[in-house]
């Protein structure tokens, strides 16, 4: 366990140094630019207008970081050959791995928190006092983490065994079906044959599903989000990260590095 | 009877490669090698030989098709073993991002060490490498044998039992060269077991008390520097100075640098030259042996493998 925080905290730090954190700059000009505009609309959509907005500009910027990082936590290690002196110490593959994982989550919540104070600040701006809103925006900003630590170990699984720009298009690819899980389980099943009904109930329940996560609908109009959905979303972030990772881990475990 | 420090048996590596990986390029064939305690060996061969596939199978940064492979008795799986081994990558190249101590720091953090020992063995490990003044500047600043002396100080910072070291001296300046030996010297002292490979030869006859060369993937010799040379000379180099013109025949054979020439003959014919040069009006300056060397035992081997590789090719099999 000591050893996955190690790596980590090494990995929250490169992505410090590697100034990831600048595009909190690019998120507050955003901020400042939507609550003007929105202070210029007519009153009682300001909010919504501001929080579509801060959410989806949350979600972006991570999902940016969640595929680009997380591709290249691995692949750069393995390509600019950092990883060989690590390796040979007391350490294990998939430590390593866990690690690496580890410390872009770290990466993204510091990221994805510093977003909601900055989202905050902009309702506050435009609302005074901020009411009902934020509770359900503190949640849309936990399924948004939740999402991009999901598509962090997507990334980090096809990074272990194909190309950085491979693993770019399947994990983009994938996020994208899984927007659409929902969809493929509405499908008409009975005009398919019982082959196909099988199987695309099967893959309905194998990709991920990305939809669930999002709840910028909910909290644009400040409603209530049930304790079951953030239960429900936990623990499947949490089941389908281990499933993944520990593939992820199986591949890297018998890699040769070149 | 202690176990050796470094043993592998049989030890096999092929990458497939062509259409659909259906052939097989094997980089390192049946090796069997014993290194013991406290000893320096050195691994020679030329590039592509097989040197650094084997570091890596001993380090499992790759896996063995066939073999095994033990540090300390214990096969190179168990991560316990690696708190006692060091290892200095070839061209290693490490987080740029990072300062030298910083990079030794995180590194010592795997090795369950407090704070004020990391901080301690950071210190003394720069220093050891001469990097006592640079440990505060980001590595992406670092020329080719700074990330070298780095990569050294890495490999000795927990005080490992066994240092195996992927050519320690490429991209260092004669001083770090020196240094490079001297750090070496002074893990075999402290009863520390070193295995680095290399391809300069001058290096390996220095330091090591055994060598292994190894050519396109075999292991082709083991042994003492001076065993695997043997005792037969190259025979006699005669240097002279000669002041006025001479068409002495011996003269076309001897290499002129100034006023000196040197001269090789056979052994044999030692008497005769040194006649004939004096009857031409030379001054004799020293007269020694020419002992076969490590590179003359290096090259027959190399121009062997080559002649053997040309004749598959001829015969097409």
């Amino acid at each position: 366990m000591m050893r996955i925080g190690v790596v980590a905290l090494n990995t929250f730090r490169e992505a410090v140094r590697d100034r990831v954190l600048y595009n909190l700059v690019f998120f507050a000009l955003v901020m400042m630019a939507a609550s003007i505009i929105a202070g210029q609309i007519s009153i009682g959509i300001e909010q919504n207008v501001i929080v579509t907005l801060g959410l989806s500009a949350i979600s972006l910027i991570g999902l940016l970081i969640a595929v680009f990082i997380g591709v290249g936590l691995v692949s750069k290690e393995m390509e600019k050959r950092t990883l060989y002196a690590l390796l040979a110490k007391p350490v294990r593959r998939w430590e390593f791995l866990l690690g690496k994982f580890g410390g872009l989550a770290l990466t993204l919540a510091v990221n994805t928190a510093a977003m909601a104070v900055g989202l905050l600040l902009a309702i506050a701006y435009i609302q005074q006092p901020i009411e009902r809103a934020v509770g359900t925006v503190l949640i849309a900003v936990y399924f948004i983490w939740l999402k991009l630590a999901l598509v962090v170990a997507l990334a980090l699984l096809f990074s272990c065994f194909t190309t950085p720009l491979l693993a770019i298009l399947f994990t983009g690819g994938l996020y994208i079906t899984g927007l659409y899980v929902q969809e493929l389980r509405d499908l008409p099943m009975q005009v398919m044959s019982p082959g196909m009904q099988a199987f695309a109930k099967w893959l309905s329940y194998l990709l991920p599903n990305f939809e669930n996560f999002n709840i910028v609908a909910l909290a644009a109009h400040g409603r209530h989000v049930s304790g079951a959905l953030i239960a429900q979303n936990s623990l499947y972030t949490a089941v389908y990260c281990t499933i993944v990772l520990t593939g992820a881990a199986l591949v890297f475990s018998r890699r040769n590095l070149k | 009877m202690t176990a050796p420090a470094i043993e592998t048996e049989n030890l096999t590596k092929e990458y497939p490669h062509g259409f659909l990986n259906l052939k097989k390029k094997t980089s390192l064939e049946g090796l069997n090698l014993q290194v013991e305690t406290g000893e320096v060996f050195g691994f020679i061969g030329p590039n592509g030989a097989g040197k650094s596939t084997t570091i890596k199978l001993l380090m499992r940064l790759i896996f063995p098709t066939a073999g095994s492979a033990r540090i300390l008795g214990k096969p190179v799986s168990d991560i316990d073993m690696h708190s006692d081994i060091g290892y200095l990558p070839e061209q290693p190249y490490f987080y740029d991002y990072l300062t030298a101590a910083e990079l030794l720091d995180y590194f010592a953090r795997f090795y369950n060490l407090s704070a004020a020992d990391r901080k301690e063995r950071v210190a003394r490990s720069l220093k050891k490498v001469g990097l006592e003044t640079a440990g505060k500047i980001q590595l992406r600043k670092y020329s080719k044998g700074m990330l070298q002396r780095v990569g050294m100080a890495q490999a000795i910072l927990h005080d490992p039992k066994v240092v195996i070291l992927d050519e320690p001296m490429s991209g260092l300046d004669p001083v770090g060269r020196r240094e490079a030996r001297d750090i070496i010297l002074d893990l075999k002292r402290d009863g520390k077991t070193v295995m680095f490979s290399t391809h300069i030869l001058s290096d390996a006859e220095m330091l090591c008390d055994r060598v292994g060369v190894i050519v396109g993937g075999k292991l082709r010799g083991v042994g003492a520097p001076e065993q695997l040379v043997g005792v037969k000379t190259r025979g006699m180099e005669i240097l002279f100075e000669l002041a006025s013109q001479s068409a002495a025949p011996l003269l076309a054979k001897a290499t002129r640098t100034g006023d000196r020439y040197r001269l090789q003959v056979p052994e044999e014919e030692v008497y005769g030259a040194l006649d004939q040069l004096r009857a031409a009006g030379a001054r004799i300056l020293s007269v020694a042996q020419v002992r076969a060397t490590l590179e003359d035992f290096f090259m027959n081997l190399v121009e062997a493998d080559r002649a053997q590789a040309s004749a598959i090719e001829v015969s097409g099999k």
